[in-house]
C-alpha cells in the first residue's frame, strides 16, 4: 500500500459533486460576469476558498476548473463565482455565451486552507489585488461588512482600465463609509480617475506610498493575480519590510 | 451529469489518453506557490538527507551538482487542472542520492521532503525510488528559474504536482506518513492523478 495514511485523515469530510442551478448572471465589466449558484447541498466555507466546478458533454467528456469565491460566508443561499471570458477558454466561453438561469452545474466545495480570512485573524489586512484576482479578496472584505467589523483593510487593485475594475461601485461604497476600510485603485492602460488612485504598476515605491493608509503595519497579506503581478506584489511588499512569513499568495492562470 | 449546451474541446485520442481525469491541456507553464518566491543563492544551498531527526548526509550546490545526472521526458500534472506533456527535466535520481549516502535502499517506508520556505510534503519512499522521481536542477536545459522552484526542486511527476516541492532543501525519511503542507490543508494525502485523488477522501 503506498497510501496507507489516507483512512485517519480522509474519514472526517470528502468533498462530494453536488448539483447547483445558476440562480443569476450579472455583468460585472466587458469580460467578468457573476454567476450566482444555489447548491443543492448547500455548505459554509470561509473568505478565500474556492469551489471546482465541472463540466460534461453528451459523449462523456468532463473538464473541471477552480473558481474562488467572490461572495461573502454569510451569503448562505448561494455562492458567488466572477468568471473572466478567456477567449482561447473552454471553459469560461460556455459560461459567458451558452449558460443561462435555471442551468444546472455541477461544483463541490470549499476548497482551500491557506488562502483564507476570518475576522477571528485579525488585521491589520493587506490586499493586494491584480486583474481577477481581487475575487477571493472581495469575499475577505464582504465578509469583514457583513460582521460590521472596523479592522483596517487596505485594497490595493491593480486593473488595466477603469471599466475593467470588478466590484467598483460596490467597493467605492465601501471606501466611502470611512470605517477602516482604504481603497487604492492602479490602472495600467488608463489614466487614474481619483486622486488617490495610481496610473502605473504595483512595485515597492508605490506600496511604500499607500502603506500609511493602514494604522499599522499589516498583520497578514494577501496577493492574488497573475503570476507577474504577484512576484512584483511580493518581492515590493518585501522590500517595504513586511516579514515574507505573514505574505500568502495564489496566482491565477494556472 | 450532462451539462447542456457542452460540447468542450476534446483533444486527439493520442493526447487525451496521456490527460488524467478532470485535466486540460497547457502550452505554458503555471506557475503556482503558496507564498513570496524565495531567491536562494547557490552558495547558501544546500540539501540534507535525514533519517528521523538525524542528518546522515550533506552536500553543498558544487558537490550535489558533481552527483550523476539523469536526464527524464515527463507529463506533469497540476491539482489546479492543468496538465502538461513532454516537460524535459534534468537531475540527481533520489536512487544515486541514497546511493551516494551509503544506502542500498530506502531506509523507512514513508518520506518528508522539506523546503526552504518551510513548506513540506510528504511521499511514500517507494514512490521516489526505481528512477521514478528526482532532485531536479534543470529544466529545458538551462538551470531551473526561481518562481519554478530553482536552484533545485524534487520531481515526482506521476503525482500531482503539489508533490514535487519547489526550492527543496532536504529529504527526511520517516516510519509514519505525516502530512506536510497542503495534505494538512484539505489536499489528498497520496495524490494520484489517475485516480483523481485531489482532496482528501477522494
Amino acid at each position: 500500500m503506498t497510501d496507507a495514511g489516507t483512512t485517519n485523515l480522509a474519514a472526517s469530510r470528502a468533498l462530494h459533486w453536488q448539483q447547483a442551478t445558476i440562480t443569476a448572471i450579472v455583468p460585472q465589466t466587458p469580460r467578468v460576469k457573476s454567476f450566482f449558484f444555489a447548491p443543492s447541498h448547500p455548505f459554509s466555507f470561509r473568505a478565500g476558498q474556492h469551489v471546482d466546478v465541472r463540466l460534461t458533454a453528451p459523449d462523456g467528456y468532463s473538464t473541471e476548473r477552480s473558481y474562488s469565491i467572490a461572495s461573502a460566508p454569510e451569503m448562505k443561499d448561494s455562492i458567488e463565482l466572477a468568471i473572466e471570458r478567456l477567449d482561447d477558454g473552454e471553459v469560461s466561453p460556455f459560461f459567458h455565451e451558452v449558460a443561462v438561469v435555471g442551468d444546472e452545474i455541477e461544483l463541490r466545495g470549499p476548497i482551500g486552507g491557506h488562502f483564507v480570512w476570518d475576522l477571528a485573524d485579525g488585521g491589520p489586512l493587506l490586499l493586494l489585488g491584480g486583474g481577477s484576482g481581487v475575487v477571493p479578496l472581495m469575499s475577505m472584505i464582504r465578509h469583514r461588512a457583513a460582521q460590521g467589523s472596523t479592522i483596517p483593510v487596505l485594497l490595493f487593485y491593480s486593473a488595466r482600465s477603469w471599466d475593467e475594475v470588478i466590484f467598483r461601485d460596490e467597493l467605492m461604497a465601501l471606501d466611502d463609509r470611512q470605517d477602516g476600510f482604504e481603497l487604492v485603485f492602479a490602472l495600467t492602460r488608463e489614466r487614474a480617475r481619483r486622486e488617490r488612485d495610481y496610473e502605473r504598476r504595483l512595485d515597492t515605491a508605490v506600496l511604500t506610498e499607500v502603506l500609511p493608509r493602514l494604522p499599522q503595519a499589516p498583520k497578514h497579506v494577501f496577493v492574488c493575480g497573475s503570476n507577474a503581478f504577484v512576484e512584483a506584489a511580493a518581492d515590493g511588499a518585501i522590500a517595504t519590510g513586511i516579514p515574507r512569513g505573514i505574505i500568502r499568495t495564489e496566482r491565477y492562470g494556472g | 451529469m450532462i451539462t447542456r449546451g457542452f460540447t468542450g474541446r476534446q483533444r486527439p485520442p493520442d493526447i487525451a489518453k496521456r490527460l488524467p481525469p478532470g485535466q486540460s491541456l497547457t502550452e505554458d507553464f503555471p506557475v503556482l506557490s503558496a507564498g513570496p518566491t524565495p531567491h536562494i543563492g547557490i552558495e547558501d544551498w544546500s540539501f540534507t538527507l535525514k533519517v528521523g531527526p538525524k542528518p546522515i548526509a550533506r552536500w553543498n550546490w558544487a558537490e550535489f551538482n558533481a552527483l550523476p545526472q539523469t536526464k527524464q521526458i515527463r507529463d506533469i500534472h497540476c491539482v489546479t487542472k492543468w496538465s502538461k506533456l513532454d516537460t524535459p527535466w534534468q537531475g540527481v535520481l533520489i536512487d544515486d542520492i541514497l546511493a551516494a549516502a551509503g544506502l542500498d535502499r530506502a531506509p523507512t517506508p514513508f518520506t518528508l521532503a522539506h523546503s526552504f520556505d518551510g513548506y513540506s510534503t510528504n511521499v511514500p519512499a517507494a514512490d521516489l525510488v526505481g528512477g521514478k522521481a528526482m532532485i531536479a536542477l534543470r529544466y529545458e536545459g538551462a538551470p531551473l528559474p526561481p518562481d519554478h522552484g530553482g536552484p533545485a526542486r524534487l520531481l515526482v511527476p506521476h503525482l500531482y504536482f503539489w508533490k514535487s516541492a519547489k526550492w527543496v532543501s532536504g529529504l527526511q525519511f520517516t516510519q509514519h506518513d505525516e502530512a506536510g503542507f497542503w495534505e494538512l490543508r484539505g489536499y489528498h494525502i497520496y495524490g494520484d492523478p489517475w485516480r483523481e485523488q485531489r482532496f482528501t477522501g477522494d
